[in-house]
């Protein structure tokens, strides 16, 4: 192994992969029992943190940056003048094993640029996660991208091997897709994650008569839309992401801030400011969706196409629709008490057990931790002290704002006047 | 000054032990054999001194230990016991007699008290249960390990709390095949994995090796190659323009960097 070359393609390699977001090394079942290398159960763990805060759990790299396609958001893209690499496939497997045995990380993120077609490139990602796991008995975490257009029989490997599997859509809406990505086909992205999902049915059934059934992506599919390159609305991503998660019962869609990368008169300037606040306000939409029984359609709409970046869209939700509100928190069932601005999943199961044993008041409630910052306007408990003021959502509004210190506050007060 | 009278006059007996859980069920026995009334657990040496009080020198004795462990474990339950055994590796000052009192009520009581957190003894012992647990997970994640030219994966560490006994399953499983030690520098031992079962080890290396900092003729010849490129890798992933370095710091707090191959170059 030449640790010169390793190197540097480790840096080019490393970098181009640096914006695929997801890190999760989580939800697989993989134990150790032949006394061999790794497991992946339950719980992932994060082993570092980046500078920007992100975790660093997988080794995630490109098998190349060589790529037959153009799509301008993307640095990897054929007309960008960079330098380019290719990782052996032994090379990708030594890295995993060495930098897994010092306990660098949960496994590998592998994903690539096209070379040659589809095929090609997907077998040799499927080659590499094979050779972790039958020639090194590798039990640890393998996350490999998806290539659109690849075949039925390559998908159909990747899962056998793969604990994740993903294929970025990047670009929400087909008209974005069109200008962007001319050559590339919205159908191209869906059929391998439709291929990929019929499987996981597959496996599940025949789990259940036939215990020795291989394990297929025991820790399912996701997917990555880019926020801000095509001027979409918050509204057409969440409505995209609402579609995944139904249709292709997607464990995670990630939202990545477009950083830029590449002048081009498509996209917003070099220098523009990553829309950090704009995917944090996504991210919650999205907690919301999958934990709180939102439906999207009750966040944003026709009237609302994008969320408030001032308060968090459960708030914004609730200022909207006060004749909801306020509610007994003695006496809500689970679906309202999740309703509740600043009260979190954990909180509502605190407050449904110890409810049991006597009616909260507001100091059991702080007692539970429970933020009482945003929910006082729009609880009641077993105290005569509450919110009696008939106050409108803009006065609501106000009095939270005023007395938040949001770690975004900076960003936002310059470019919106709170108060005016 | 009121807070020492009172000690003064309330214990009446001190009963000293060597610092090891085992000790500490020999000590908890020895309370409930001589019918104690007001008692102070405390290690052997410790700084603590309460002046008229009677000293009884509790004898370690691993049968006894774990017949008390096993009695415990009937009459208190698994969770219970864990929360006692994970609460007393935070090596808190006290944390002895809080876990006597919590012993106390959990034999009295006639359900299960490890959610009962109304009581000031439970809530305590809770609050240490975290922050011991959030400990184990930081050492699982923060272990780094260097190969020595013995194939031995070595990693040293000094964590808040004495958490080695806990992260040894997770290392055991994980790394079946390969020879580790982990290396617990404040504590001064180790745990050691020889491809068969983890042993502990009593270990005192010299302070001046500095670890860190790969010293001459420990390490494999890969090695410290593979430190690079993990270092390297490390810093591709940075995204220059989304750098927060109070989230940074937040997740990975300074007194570890010592330990982080990735992190040492900004000390």
């Amino acid at each position: 192994m030449s640790f010169d070359r390793i190197k540097e393609k480790l840096n080019i390699l490393a970098d181009a992969a640096k914006y695929d977001v997801s890190c999760s090394s989580s939800g697989s079942k993989r134990t150790n029992k032949e006394k061999s290398l790794g497991n992946s159960s339950g719980m992932g763990i994060c082993h570092s943190y980046t500078e920007d805060g992100r975790c660093v759990s997988l080794l995630k790299i490109l098998m190349t940056n060589h790529c037959i396609f153009d799509c301008a958001y993307c640095v990897t893209r054929r007309s960008n003048d960079i330098k380019r690499a290719a990782f052996k496939i032994q090379e990708v497997v030594d890295l995993t094993i060495n930098f897994y045995r010092r306990n660098y990380i949960e496994g590998l993120f592998l994903s690539s640029g096209i070379f040659k077609d589809a095929d090609y490139t997907m077998e040799r990602l499927v080659a590499v996660a094979k050779k972790l796991r039958l020639e090194e008995k590798f039990n640890g975490y393998i996350h490999l991208k998806s290539i659109p257009g690849a075949s039925d029989e390559l998908m159909r490997e990747a899962g056998l091997y793969a604990d994740r599997l993903s294929v970025n859509i990047e670009i929400p809406t087909v008209s974005g897709l069109k200008l962007l990505a001319p050559e590339k086909d919205h159908k191209d992205f869906l059929k391998p994650m439709e291929k990929v999902k019929n499987e996981i049915i597959q496996y599940k059934s025949e789990k259940k008569i036939i215990k020795s059934t291989p394990k297929y992506a025991p820790a399912g599919q996701s997917t990555q839309m880019i926020v801000g390159a095509t001027g979409e609305t918050d509204q057409q991503i969440l409505l995209t992401s609402a579609y995944f998660y139904k249709e292709f019962n997607l464990k995670r869609v990630y939202y990545s801030g477009y950083v830029p990368v590449i002048a081009d008169e498509r996209l917003p300037q070099l220098g523009t400011q990553v829309p950090m606040l704009r995917e944090n306000r996504l991210y919650q939409t999205d907690w919301l969706m999958r934990f709180y029984g939102f439906d999207v359609r009750e966040i944003v709409d026709k009237n609302n196409p994008n969320l408030d970046l001032e308060v968090d869209p459960k708030l914004a939700w609730a200022l909207r629709n006060l004749h909801e509100f306020p509610v007994n928190i003695n006496k809500a069932d689970k679906f309202m008490l999740l309703r509740i601005p600043g009260v979190g999943v954990k909180s509502v199961s605190k407050i449904i057990k110890a409810r049991r044993f006597r009616k909260l008041n507001w100091q059991h409630l702080a007692k539970l931790g429970i933020a009482s910052n945003r929910a006082k306007y729009f609880i009641t408990c077993e105290s005569s002290e509450f919110e009696k003021r008939d106050l409108t959502a803009e006065q609501i509004r106000g009095f939270i704002l005023q007395n938040s210190s949001s770690k975004f506050r900076k960003l936002v007060s310059p470019q919106l006047n709170v108060f005016g | 000054m009121y807070s020492d009278s009172l000690n003064l006059n309330l214990t009446d007996c001190i009963l000293e032990y060597d610092g090891s859980f085992d000790g500490f069920l020999c000590a908890v026995h020895e309370f409930y054999l001589l019918k104690l009334n007001q008692v102070e657990i405390q290690k052997e040496g410790s700084a603590q001194v309460a002046l008229f009080a009677k000293r009884i020198k509790v004898i370690t004795q691993l049968p006894l230990a774990e017949k008390v462990w096993k009695r415990f474990k009937i009459r208190i339950g698994g969770s219970g016991c864990s929360q006692i055994f994970r609460a007393f590796l935070s090596e808190e000052i006290g944390v002895e007699n809080t876990l006597l009192r919590y012993i106390q009520h959990a034999l009295s009581a006639t359900r299960p008290i490890h959610s009962d957190f109304s009581h000031p003894d439970v809530l305590k012992v809770s609050q240490m249960v975290k922050s011991v647990g959030r400990e184990k997970h930081r050492m699982e994640a923060f272990v780094r390990f260097r190969r020595t030219k013995d194939g031995i994966y070595f990693a040293h560490i000094a964590p808040d709390f004495n958490v080695l006994p806990l992260i040894s399953k997770h290392f055991q499983e994980r790394y079946a095949d390969q020879k580790w030690m982990i290396y617990d520098e404040n504590r001064h031992y180790a745990l050691y994995y020889d491809l068969n079962k983890v042993e502990v080890v009593e270990l005192r290396l010299k302070e001046k090796l500095e670890l860190h900092k790969n010293p001459e003729g420990i390490y494999d010849e890969q090695e410290i190659e593979f430190q690079e490129l993990w270092k390297d890798y490390f810093k591709s992933t940075n995204i220059k323009s989304r750098r927060n370095d109070k989230l940074h710091t937040q997740h990975v707090p300074k007194r570890y960097w010592r330990y982080l191959t990735e992190k040492l170059s900004d000390i």
